[in-house]
């Protein structure tokens, strides 16, 4: 599929630039979508910018999820992927987390249906989401153990 | 327990635990309803109960493998599904489909997505006690599955859509059943309705019940009929087309009184504009041509090939032995399911196998919105909530 390059990229980069400097660590453009590497510490300030700005508006959280790397140090990246719906454009928040402190701050307060999808992160990649005001598990039971989607759970399981 | 003050007094609230075993939540939702006689204080879903680990097992396959997975996390839309994995691998691979083969795709959604609305309109009046309209319903869903059989030979989990195209090519005499299929559609539409849309008990159960405004919804990342029916006309078909939407005509149905009522409207509405897309992508599907791209060893060689050609030979057997490895890096694809956004993300890190594999599901995330929806309302009006959110419990749970 010839994807042609994300024509707004440039100028959801350019506005979150002015805002904040420090916000964008990296932007990485591949196959037509954009990904904006966000230190962990401004995560949340990014996204209720992303959320806020009149030239942004991306007001609906479409999804998030986790991809382990393991051995690679910070092992956990966290993808949000956000939508304008009334501008019809898309982007992808990334930060990455370490195995030693895995905590990132929650986007409730940002986009409430963070919710579950925040919990389904920690129900399968043990990571904390500070602010989350009902982080449990989700899909497995209370008293599970370990965390299966990480890559050093086997597929079979845990004998 | 909590209190809750009343027309007679303060007077003890109720846990009642609804499921998973219970007819009208289409599976295994179990729903801790925090009750004041007949009226809703709270509502926590609690989900999980069909949880397989779709994604983990995804990720020890090779990425062909792992399309028969994709069938099972939304059974009612198993091609949607399908066509969501495989436009994310093509796009990690930048792959280019042929235009019949996308065509076709659209068509097969399309029916897809008329026999899943069907079975939700069946379900759905059964849970509010029209029982006849179930018949009518899984009557004419009976038609695309033998549709379905004759593309795929599968009525179900079909995998027919793969990597690269589809799986075979197009059946004899497909062209007169998916027409007799689309020219009996609208009228037996217009049965369900003249059953339904001005039957005083069915307003009745459905009118003004489980209003959301347009702001909450988005806010809890509602997608699809739901979010229509609050007058948002957001449709990645429209919005972000794929696989060849941009040129087909059609409309996105909307309401604005974002109930239940609405939901079913803009539902209906959607199976009418399915039959004009499916309609248009027979129209557009030339009797002859490829279905799969042109891409040796990625997409397994044609038999007769194989048979004369080395090189035919060789990719077979590197395919079905060892994988494809697209380069590293992520893709995200998004359709519009039956339910609404359904997001496929895949991450490679150049080996056969997937590094990840996540299914944004939208009856997972529109299930969210239940709580909000429900509070302060009666019972029974949960049950009507439930059914019009539409949920697919192996898609909520994977």
């Amino acid at each position: 599929m010839t994807q042609l390059a994300n024509a707004n990229a440039g100028v959801v980069v350019e506005q979150l630039r002015a805002w904040n400097a420090q916000a964008i660590a990296q932007v990485v453009e591949y196959r037509g979508e954009t990904t904006i590497v966000v230190p962990r510490e401004l995560l949340r300030a990014t996204a209720l910018e992303c959320r806020d700005n009149p030239s942004l508006q991306f007001n609906l959280l479409s999804d998030a999820t986790c991809v382990d790397r393991f051995p690679v140090e910070p092992r956990f990246e966290l993808n949000y992927s956000l939508v304008s719906i009334p501008r019809r454009d898309r982007l992808r928040l990334r930060t990455r987390v370490s195995a030693q402190h895995p905590v990132v701050d929650s986007l409730m307060p940002v986009w409430p249906g963070a919710n579950w999808l925040e919990r389904e992160v920690f129900d399968l990649f043990g990571i904390h989401f500070e602010g989350h005001t009902d982080l449990r598990r989700l899909l497995l039971p209370d008293g599970f153990e370990g965390f299966p989607l990480r890559r050093d759970f086997p597929t079979e399981g845990q004998r | 327990m909590s209190t809750a003050e009343t027309a007679i007094g303060t007077s003890k609230a109720m846990v009642l635990n609804m499921g998973p075993q219970h007819p009208s939540t289409h599976g295994v939702l179990r729903v801790l309803l925090e009750l004041d006689g007949e009226n809703v204080l709270t509502a926590v879903p609690d989900i999980g109960y069909l949880h397989t680990g779709i994604e983990k097992s995804c990720e020890h396959k090779t990425y062909s493998q792992a399309i028969t997975l994709t069938d099972r996390i939304d059974y009612l839309n198993p091609l949607g599904n399908n066509l969501v994995y495989c436009l994310a691998v093509e796009k990690l691979l930048g792959l280019e489909v042929p235009k019949r083969a996308q065509y076709i795709r659209v068509m097969m959604v399309e029916l897809q997505r008329i026999s899943s609305h069907l079975v939700w309109l069946g379900t759905h009046a059964l849970d509010m006690g029209a029982m006849s309209v179930m018949l009518y319903c899984f009557r004419e869903r009976e038609e695309i599955l033998k549709i379905f059989e004759r593309f795929s030979g599968q009525r179900m989990m079909t995998s027919y859509i793969r990597i690269g195209g589809l799986a075979v090519q197009t059946p004899a005499g497909w062209r007169e059943q998916v027409k007799r299929f689309l020219d009996m559609m609208p009228p037996r539409i217009d049965e369900y309705e003249a059953l339904l849309t001005e039957n005083p008990i069915w307003q009745g159960r459905l009118k003004g019940v489980g209003y959301l405004p347009p702001e909450t919804l988005i806010a809890m990342s509602t997608t699809g009929p739901g979010l229509r029916a609050a007058g948002v006309p957001f449709d990645n078909r429209k919005d972000f087309p794929y696989s060849g939407y941009e040129e087909f005509q059609f409309d996105v149905p909307t309401r604005t009184e974002s109930d239940c009522y609405a939901r079913y409207l803009v539902r209906v509405a959607e199976m009418r504009e399915s039959v004009k897309i499916a309609r248009q992508a027979m129209d557009k599907i030339s009797d002859d041509g490829p279905i799969k791209a042109e891409a040796p060893g990625i997409i397994p060689p044609e038999r007769e090939k194989m048979k004369t050609e080395m090189e035919a030979l060789i990719y077979h057997f590197k395919i079905f032995t060892e994988g494809f490895s697209p380069p590293p890096g992520e893709a995200y694809a998004v359709v519009e399911s039956p339910r609404g956004e359904l997001g496929c993300f895949v991450a490679s890190d150049g080996s056969p196998k997937p590094l990840r594999v996540h299914f944004r599901g939208p009856s997972f995330v529109n299930l969210q919105a239940l709580p909000n929806m429900v509070r302060g309302q009666l019972i029974a009006d949960t049950v009507a909530c439930i059914g019009t959110i539409d949920i697919v419990l192996g898609e909520v749970d994977r």
